[in-house]
């Protein structure tokens, strides 16, 4: 398959202004086949927004995005249902696409919350529907997956299971995954490019190379570049080649 | 068969409860009780319009309310008032033109209580007609609109990122919603139409834990609503729309009985 062909979505110099004030600008990525773009960045630097934009929420953009599938799984950061809607976990998994029963199913055992499948879903605690939340969005077997933060409020141990099913789907599936979150430790360990985001791309990369650049140091201190260095470290015993890069 | 006003009246309510009943659920559901009222409201202007050239009522009616809610969507884009304010700057000042335009138009005799309140006599054969085949067409649409609608009602993100062009189907259902109104002014009159959009809905949702079930409640707490309601108007020479709303509210109340229970069971 030719590099062309394998593109999902991507941002030329996109950005988009709300009350006259940038949420954020001048972004430029590409989401591939297969695999797992990260967007990091302090609060407020446009992490969400950028997803939004990739995902075609937000019209009156700046730049442009071409976007090459319509097989899209996404969970939001924020999502406010009205809880009045008498609505259980199954009816949730088939609102957006009719999908087979068994396929539900497993999706629902993939992210461990089989078990609350006729459970009404604003019963459900916060780590429970985020789990329903990745169910739903997996089940659809999309080619690309944007998910915004998709293990807040998930415990410790479910985070790292969670990461590792991620990581599974994107192989398994061979979607593209624009992926946003806070945990540098865990997601690092999965993706292919990191982009930095500060209202703008402040910069981007490989985890290494984003580990490396000052303006990510000064953003998010000494601490969060060793934690990019200590992945890059293990990796690096796999790959002796890339040792090089690391003793510079 | 259908000589019989009693027997006009108990098919045309029929039909109008089965359209009502899914339509009212996504009125509850998206809050847009008083979106209904204003485009009935809007109701009388177009029936005056029709007395006055002598065109078809539901027809004009669904051209006016379908237009009132094109100028409220255009006036929710254009300006900074909040939609409850734009919504009752609509509703009564449509409401002032059309009664404004009754007293101007002498030559016509107006039943205007059969107009407010429903009227069980007034409906004729081509009536049925156009509930039947206008009912048919407004669920077959709602069908054809229902993911989407439901999908963005639920979470307006999730149905657009997920390419179900939400605003699509939300633009078709304003229409659906003046069209309802259109068909059952006559019967239910313009002020308690949208009685009749959220009582059965409301009973239904103290029953129901799944939409396909409260839809399926709201339909029949509406064609109950209907029967129990004409019955008893022709029982006690009452306004028919009051009747059936009356009947409608009983029903919710007898479903009160079913939430206490659930709760007391989960203690």
């Amino acid at each position: 398959m030719s590099l062309e062909n394998s593109t999902l979505v991507k941002l030329n110099n996109a950005g988009f202004k709300q009350n006259d004030k940038w949420l954020v600008e001048g972004v430029s990525l590409t989401v591939e086949k297969g695999k797992i773009v990260t967007l990091i960045g302090p609060n407020g630097s446009g992490k969400s927004t950028t997803a939004k934009i990739a995902l075609g929420i937000y019209k009156n953009i700046e730049g442009s995005v071409e976007k090459y599938t319509n097989k899209v799984g996404y969970v939001p950061q924020k999502i406010s249902i009205d809880w009045t809607l008498p609505l259980r976990v199954h009816d949730f998994m088939l609102l957006t696409e009719n999908i087979k029963d068994e396929v539900i199913d497993e999706a629902l055992n993939l992210t461990g919350v089989i078990h609350l499948k006729n459970k009404n879903l604003g019963n459900l605690s916060g780590g429970e529907f985020q789990r329903v939340l990745i169910a739903r969005a997996i089940s659809k077997k999309p080619e690309l997956l944007v998910l915004d933060e998709p293990v807040q409020g998930v415990d410790y141990t479910g985070e790292i299971a969670l990461y590792e099913l991620i990581k599974r789907i994107s192989d398994t599936l061979n979607c593209g995954i624009l992926l946003i979150s806070h945990d540098l430790h865990t997601v690092m360990t999965a993706t292919d490019h990191v982009v930095c985001l500060n209202g703008h791309v402040c910069c981007s990369g490989t985890p290494m190379d984003v580990a490396k650049n000052n303006e990510y140091k000064t953003l998010f201190g000494e601490q969060a570049s060793q934690i990019l260095s200590v992945y890059e470290h293990k990796h690096d015993h796999v790959h002796s080649d890339k040792g090089e890069i690391k003793k510079n | 068969m259908f000589d019989d006003f009693f027997i006009r009246a108990l098919i045309a309510g029929l039909g109008i409860a089965l359209v009502t009943g899914p339509l009212g659920c996504f009125v509850v559901w998206r809050r847009l009780s008083y979106f209904g009222d204003t485009l009935s409201h809007s109701a009388l202007l177009g029936v005056t319009i029709a007395y006055s050239f002598e065109i078809n009522i539901a027809l004009t009616v669904f051209l006016i309310s379908s237009v009132v809610a094109l100028i409220l969507i255009q006036l929710q884009k254009k300006t900074n008032l909040p939609g409850d304010a734009l919504l009752g700057l609509l509703a009564h000042s449509s409401l002032a033109v059309g009664l404004v335009v009754i007293g101007f138009l002498t030559f016509i005799r107006f039943d205007i209580m059969g107009l407010l309140f429903g009227d069980i006599l007034a409906v004729t054969t081509d009536d049925l007609l156009i509930i039947w085949t206008g009912g048919a067409l407004i669920l077959l649409v709602l069908k054809l609109i229902w993911k989407p609608l439901f999908a963005s009602t639920v979470n307006y993100e999730l149905a657009e990122a997920e390419g179900l062009n939400p605003d699509r189907a939300k633009a078709i259902f304003t229409i659906l919603m003046a069209a309802v109104i259109a068909i059952s002014i006559k019967m239910v009159g313009l002020l308690l139409i949208t009685g009749m959009l959220i009582i059965p809905a409301a009973m239904a949702r103290n029953l129901s834990d799944s939409p396909q079930k409260m839809v399926l409640f709201s339909i029949i707490g509406g064609l109950l609503s209907v029967l129990l309601g004409l019955f008893s108007s022709l029982e006690f020479n009452t306004s028919s729309g009051p009747s059936i709303i009356m009947a409608a509210l009983v029903l919710f109340i007898l479903s009160l009985l079913n939430i206490k229970q659930s709760i007391k069971l989960k203690n």
